[in-house]
């Protein structure tokens, strides 16, 4: 029997739920894609791309792609109506100049001071790529994460201090895990909400850090 | 009469030397100037710097530049992507430099370049090992890094529509880097989708004003090379 936890179209479903209506927002790659799928029809966020896209749409039928319309991940995407397209020193522009009200980022690892590693796995690594990660969370007003609590051998993504080569300091305010939802605070990893079938104790362990559980523990 | 269209590739690249700087737009294969790039391995120029946000993929544009040995650096933000083979070979052999620049400093140490602001602060990449011995400065609390102007000795971009003097459209997310760089190098040569008559474009549509671009190649010229 698989451990207990949110899928990742869940864990989606519940960073979807936090972001606001006016919301510019930029969806790293990789999970945080799933995002764009979960916001509620009804409620207008705009996407951003730091390619030269805001109002980004879903992905295209197949048949209907547009060789000129890609998102950063250099995936065939649309266009909302109100979108707009720019050059890539404007897009970043917005991203650095604080315009970008929110970006979900994966990780590596993210310390209790909110110092994220997304970007290099080790110093040895040999041709490393960095894109847009460091602009997006040095610039972005919030950084959320989206991450596996623990990697595949269990060992904690949520830690004292990274190990990993890092992306920005004491950036992420919140981190959105299969097991929980937590936020960085001047305290460190205080939890706000934790899936049913995980008992407190058992989170706390697999957690690198002190994890605070205060008034969430019930949930 | 000005007239910066040119009818051969050969014209459009004529003049650029061994060990030059070269910014090469696109993103991915968006926007990227596959005739113009392909075309410097018979003009012949050796020993280049390539900036571009990627570092090619597959065997065609910039892939084929590096894969003929011409360049001897490049300077990028996301080298590692899908069918980035001819980059990964090369750099595993030493046979390639590679300096890493995050995105965002990447465009704007071009759009720097070409305001003629010759360098400024960013918070980007601040406490990370590629602000490693970087000089930093702590402006109202918060701490920054100074990074220089990257000015190209060629700008290779992809146009939509262009006229005879230079004015250029991109199309969707083909922009991207392809404005910025236009504006950051000594000569800039455009290929261009279509090629209109003066004043076919609307003034209110023109991203990149001529005064940036010196050359540009229709790319019903790619026939010709064929030929």
């Amino acid at each position: 029997m698989s451990p207990p936890g949110w899928s990742r179209q869940e864990m989606a479903a519940k960073v979807a739920a936090d972001i606001p209506e006016g919301w510019y927002v930029n969806l790293g790659i990789g999970i945080p894609t799933l995002v764009a799928d979960a916001i509620p029809a009804d409620r207008e966020v705009v996407l951003h791309s730091e390619n030269g896209l805001l109002g980004m749409g879903p992905a295209p039928a197949k048949g209907q792609e547009d060789p000129w319309l890609i998102n950063a991940g250099k995936q065939h995407v649309t266009l909302h109506k109100g979108g707009a397209f720019f050059h890539h020193a404007d897009s970043f522009a917005m991203i650095r100049g604080g315009h970008i009200d929110l970006c979900v980022l994966g990780a590596y690892e993210v310390a209790r001071n909110g110092d994220l590693a997304n970007w290099a796995t080790s110093e040895a690594d040999a041709a490393p790529a960095v894109g847009g990660a460091m602009d997006l969370a040095a610039g972005a007003k919030r950084i959320w994460v989206m991450t596996e609590h623990t990697t595949r051998d269990g060992t904690p993504k949520l830690v004292e201090a990274c190990r990993y080569p890092l992306t920005a300091l004491g950036v992420v305010t919140r981190i959105y895990t299969n097991f929980a939802v937590i936020d960085v605070t001047q305290h460190g990893f205080v939890l706000r909400n934790k899936h049913a079938g995980m008992a407190i104790a058992d989170l706390k362990r697999l957690t690198g850090a002190p994890l605070h559980a205060g008034d969430a523990a019930h949930v | 009469m000005i007239d910066k269209s040119v009818a051969k590739v050969e014209q459009a690249l004529a003049g650029i030397e061994d060990g030059a700087t070269i910014l090469v737009g696109g993103f991915g294969a968006v926007g990227q100037p596959d005739l113009l790039i392909e075309s410097l391995i018979d003009q012949g120029a050796r020993d280049l710097t390539i900036v571009a946000n990627n570092a090619g993929a597959g065997q065609v544009g910039l892939a084929k530049l590096m894969q003929a040995g011409r360049v001897r650096r490049i300077v990028c933000s996301f080298p590692r992507s899908a069918g980035s083979v001819v980059f990964e070979a090369l750099f595993r052999a030493g046979k390639i430099e590679l300096d890493i620049v995050p995105q965002g400093t990447l465009a704007e140490r071009l759009r720097a370049a070409g305001a003629g602001i010759p360098a400024f602060f960013t918070p980007t990449a601040y406490g990370t090992r590629l602000a490693r011995d970087k000089e930093t400065r702590e402006i109202g609390g918060r701490f920054y890094v100074l990074e220089y102007a990257l000015p190209g000795d060629v700008a290779l971009v992809e146009a939509w529509s262009a006229d005879r003097w230079g004015n250029l459209t991109y199309q969707k997310s083909g922009r991207n880097f392809n404005a910025v760089m236009a504006t950051a190098a000594k000569l800039t040569i455009a290929q261009a989708h279509h090629v209109v008559e003066l004043g076919a474009l609307d003034p209110e549509t023109i991203v990149t004003p001529g005064i940036f671009v010196h050359r540009v190649l229709p790319l019903s010229a790619r026939k010709e090379l064929a030929a």
